[in-house]
């Protein structure tokens, strides 16, 4: 009887832990712990990668609870950088993403749905260049803990596809989606 | 020159002392902050500290120059040699203080990045003004603090050599008794 108590009382500790409050977490983008990048297809033959320099963003974290997180994200679209300033000049202007009526792209999460083992898909909206669209990002969850200056840490990656034609954004020959690889760590508050 | 003072004003001396101690404080957490573990509590917190005060000190420094500028100071005293070698050594002090304050600048806002001065005000980062800015600049830091130092190191040895040989009014018209 005490033996099938305390194995209830465990299992019920386990299961409802610590009161699954969610700690909220500012992006550290100042301190470039987590970068936004992309890859495109150049002709079909390879591809080129690049990255937006200034975003910022917060999100909420349970890692008990992984469905009670959000995230919002503000990536500013005219620091697109991809190491060679002719072509982010060409991708920023009207052919592409038209970074100056554009000037930023937002990610707000609406739903997270829990597949177990760290990974969950975070679903939410995400507008870029003037068109909102529900994308997925297949995400999973690296780590968490103390950093060394006093600050409590959590980090987390993701990858996502855009496909082009959904944003309004022309595409040319075989550039007609692009993959997001994120990288996001974030200081709690 | 007949209102020349036997004294330097109050202002002018708290803010000599007041940036002494700090000169000297930046010093030895510039030289101890730079050799920190990525991983010590510090790594983050004393370069903080070191751009937050080394951005009040070039304002303070700033006030300093006006100051001295527009009101009256006491006549150094010495020989000729003496007083041609104090003098160089003053203009020495704040050209060199105008090249760490600059250096330190650029050293951290290569990228573009401001530099916070203890989160109450940011000042904006000019981003690259040449090639291998924060490593020259660096280089530079380093070297003007450290001439820094041995000159205020001169300056004082010259201070005190006035007051216990000479028996003049050097030391006393910084300190504030006649």
């Amino acid at each position: 009887m005490k033996k099938t108590l305390l194995a209830a009382g465990l299992a019920f500790t386990m299961a409802v832990p610590f009161g699954a409050s969610a700690a909220d977490y500012v992006i550290d983008s100042k301190g470039a712990h987590a970068s936004v990048n992309f890859k495109v297809s150049h002709l079909g033959y390879s591809f080129i990668k690049g990255r937006f320099n200034n975003f910022e963003g917060t999100f909420s974290f349970d890692e008990n609870d992984v469905t009670a997180s959000k995230v919002n994200v503000v990536v500013d679209t005219t620091s697109l950088d991809s190491n060679h300033a002719e072509r982010d000049k060409h991708i920023r202007s009207s052919d592409f993403i038209d970074a100056s009526e554009y000037s930023t792209a937002t990610f707000k999460s609406t739903k997270i749905v829990d597949k177990g083992n760290g990974k969950f898909d975070v679903i939410g909206d995400m507008t870029l260049h003037g068109e909102t669209q529900p994308v997925t990002i297949d995400a999973e969850f690296i780590g968490a803990g103390k950093d060394p200056w006093g600050g409590q840490r959590a980090g987390f990656m993701g990858t996502t596809r855009l496909e082009l034609a959904d944003f309004n954004i022309p595409v040319m020959g075989d550039s007609s989606y692009v993959d997001l690889e994120l990288h996001v760590e974030g200081v709690q508050k | 020159m007949s209102s020349q003072p036997a004294q330097y004003n109050l202002v002018v001396r708290l803010v000599h002392w007041i940036s002494a101690v700090i000169i000297i404080g930046m010093f030895a957490v510039g030289i101890w902050m730079v050799d920190l573990s990525y991983y010590s509590s510090w790594y983050q917190t004393a370069p903080h500290w070191h751009k937050s005060i080394g951005i009040l000190l070039a304002l303070l420094t700033l006030f300093r120059v006006v100051t001295k500028v527009v009101t009256l100071s006491p006549k150094v005293e010495g020989s000729n040699l003496e007083r041609v070698m104090a003098k160089a050594a003053h203009h020495f002090i704040y050209l060199d203080l105008l090249v760490i304050f600059v250096s330190g600048y650029l050293i951290s806002t290569e990228d573009g990045r401001g530099i916070d001065v203890f989160n109450w005000f940011t000042v904006p980062g000019a981003g690259a003004l040449f090639e291998g800015q924060a490593d020259l600049a660096g280089l530079i830091h380093f070297y003007a603090a450290w001439a820094l130092i041995l000159t205020a190191v001169v300056h004082a040895l010259a201070a005190l050599k006035h007051h216990f040989i000479n028996k003049d009014n050097t030391l006393r018209k910084m300190i504030g008794v006649s």
